[in-house]
């Protein structure tokens, strides 16, 4: 394939996708599932990807996404909740005076979002980066419960409402708010993975002895892998809050983390564009095409055993351990999409098929 | 006689124990500006220790270390380590000067490793690119959209030019880990050329090679030293090589230099000889 072509098949590709995100938007009806998934599927595509750029680029086994989502979806929702609605929202502990009166721009709240997100990161970040591997992983996912217990705790009952968490947040302004915001936080996440600083980042995950030999500051860039990751996982989070309409600290669960975690794992880590995939798959696939194993069947008189609720989440982590086990690279492994890959597929699967019928040999 | 040369690299009383073992003892050695040195020794001598201790990887418990007759790096023995010292010049050095590797790589020291450590995964081109991130003047922000277009492209020249000089150019685009053997040795040799040195350190350059390749590498080693105007310290097990292009080498056993001398000096040295074969008794 030449670059010209690629280049044409590439802006193909993407009017198709915007031109069925679009028609999803004003030809299906607002209930369907279609649309469920595709802005869902965004959001987590967006966590995936922030997580992937530390958990798959740069190396570091991080389990605190769900403390990071819940941290900009909190912020997100105390400064955006209209100031009308806030004595509604806080009627059992009041509202902290000083939050009573604020209320700022949409866009402003999701980078707010992200900003204390990125800014705990960098806190939390200077002890816990030190930590190698499974130690870091456990301090994450220890920070991530830190905060969706106190989040959930009496003392910031006038923040974020206790127990009862947040409602009444302001949803997107448009179907399309997701897509574009999760597009350019992508494009932006991409950019840093292709710049100098990306490949530096390559280069702690493949060998951090080595990586220190060739002058790379491993203490600096690992922090500036998380502060980023965070940053964006805020965002993703503000971006949830948006979807989701109410809040509690029970939306972020440790469940949430291996949410993302399958998705990155299945994509492949350490490539983007598998995360993105994977997202949706295993968004619809959570949402939709697998949500009759959650109900009970009855086939004539015949109930079909097994189905009840939550054996879905049983067959999902059957599917983590079949990928583990048999495509530990996931989809993509650490390449990107390309239409030569693309073509390479379409040749192997071509011989798969007709290959053998014509009594040629066949190699893998 | 060799005065006349400035001093690159001086390892002073160059101690390191680890808990009740002593590594290194007591090590003095000296690189001089254009020289090739060699550092032999049995297995287990403390060569690669020394190595680790002069790249920052390990700070020394004991003595002193000058790069361009700049002291960057010194210690004593401290805390615990104070009962514990079994070393020698205890009580001569009372200052703490610790460097982390990729400060003393950015004051131009480059190293290879024993067993090769290549970024295995990542194409042969961005292996020796990423060497060339030290330098980078943008920070992130700038980096990331694309305002240091300038810099990107004198990088990319820079490395490209460079695997043109070590004959990998047609490997650009190969993954690290799929090249031969004795390419992935001269990749690792770039990548640490890469990062400009003045001091390029050598852990057995020719492990595992056969006599031609290993041949090829000792007009190689001589060649990089005059076309990058660099000074080099190699761990060599290699007798051969090490004879035929090396100025001068030191001997360590147990962690203790028992001998240092030209290539002829030392091949005729009773204690070198003892220590390589062994003594009738």
């Amino acid at each position: 394939m030449t670059k010209k072509t690629k280049t044409i098949c590439s802006i193909i590709a993407g009017l198709v996708i915007a031109a069925f995100i679009f028609y999803v938007g004003e030809g299906v009806s607002s209930s369907s599932m279609l649309r469920t998934v595709l802005q869902l599927g965004t959001i987590y595509a967006l966590v995936a990807v922030s997580m992937n750029l530390l958990n798959g680029f740069t190396g570091q086994f991080s389990l605190g996404q769900a403390g990071f989502m819940a941290i900009g979806a909190y912020t997100y929702a105390v400064l955006t909740i209209p100031v009308d609605k806030k004595a509604n929202v806080y009627y059992l502990y009041g509202i902290a005076d000083s939050l009573a009166n604020v209320e700022i721009p949409l866009w402003l709240g999701i980078i707010a979002g992200g900003l204390l997100a990125a800014v705990l990161a960098a806190i939390v970040g200077a002890p816990v980066l030190r930590l190698k591997s499974d130690y870091f992983a456990i301090a994450t996912l220890g920070f991530s419960e830190i905060v969706r217990i106190l989040v959930g705790s009496s003392p910031f009952n006038r923040i974020t409402n206790g127990s009862l968490g947040l409602n009444s947040i302001p949803g997107n302004p448009s179907y399309y708010t997701p897509f574009i915001v999760a597009g350019i936080c992508i494009a932006i996440i991409v950019l840093i993975l292709t710049s100098s600083y990306g490949r530096a980042f390559k280069a702690i995950r493949e060998d951090e002895i080595a990586a220190e030999a060739m002058g790379i500051r491993l203490s600096t860039h690992k922090q500036m892998a998380f502060i980023i990751s965070s940053f964006f996982t805020g965002i993703s989070g503000a971006l949830l809050a948006m979807y989701l309409g109410a809040i509690t600290s029970t939306t972020f669960p440790i469940m949430l983390t291996y949410n993302i975690l399958l998705i990155i794992v299945i994509g492949g880590m350490g490539s983007v564009t598998g995360s993105i995939l994977a997202a949706f798959l295993v968004t619809a696939a959570k949402e939709w095409w697998l949500r009759f194993l959650d109900q009970t069947m009855m086939i004539g008189d015949f109930q079909v055993p097994l189905l009840r609720t939550g054996f879905r989440m049983v067959v999902f982590s059957i599917i983590l351990m079949l990928v583990v086990l048999f495509w530990r690279k996931g989809i993509m492994g650490q390449k990107e999409f390309s239409w030569d890959g693309l073509l390479n597929l379409f040749k192997r699967v071509k011989n798969r098929l007709w290959g053998t019928k014509k009594g040629g040999t066949l190699n893998g | 006689m060799d005065n006349v040369k400035p001093s690159v690299l001086r390892l002073e009383d160059i101690t390191m124990q680890f808990g009740g073992v002593v590594a290194v003892n007591n090590l003095c050695l000296e690189v001089r500006k254009g020289e090739i040195i060699g550092l032999i020794g049995p297995n287990g001598a403390g060569k690669t220790t020394a190595f680790n201790v002069v790249t920052g990887v390990y700070a020394p418990t004991n003595g002193a270390l000058y790069l361009n007759d700049n002291l960057i790096i010194a210690n004593y023995p401290r805390g615990k380590m104070k009962e514990f010292y079994q070393g020698e010049n205890k009580g001569k050095y009372t200052k703490s000067m610790i460097l982390s590797p990729d400060r003393i790589t950015k004051m131009g020291v480059a190293r290879t490793f024993q067993n090769i450590r290549l970024f295995k995964d990542l194409t042969v081109f961005e292996n020796v690119l990423i060497a060339k991130h030290m330098n980078i003047k943008a920070n992130i922000f700038s980096a990331t959209f694309r305002l240091n277009r300038k810099e990107e492209q004198w990088m990319r020249e820079d490395a490209m030019s460079l695997l043109q000089i070590l004959g990998l150019d047609k490997n650009k685009d190969d993954i690290a880990s799929s090249l031969p053997y004795g390419k992935q040795r001269r990749l690792e040799i770039a990548r640490a050329l890469a990062t400009k040195p003045s001091l390029l350190l050598l852990d057995e350059p020719a492990a595992g090679m056969n006599p031609q390749e290993s041949d090829e590498l000792m007009h190689f080693i001589g060649r990089i030293r005059d076309d990058f105007d660099l000074s080099i310290l190699m761990i060599e097990h290699h007798m051969q090589l090490v004879m035929g292009v090396c100025e001068r080498i030191y001997v360590l056993d147990y962690g203790i230099k028992i001998a240092e001398g030209n290539p002829a000096e030392i091949q005729n040295n009773p204690r070198v000889i003892e220590a390589y074969l062994g003594v009738d008794e």
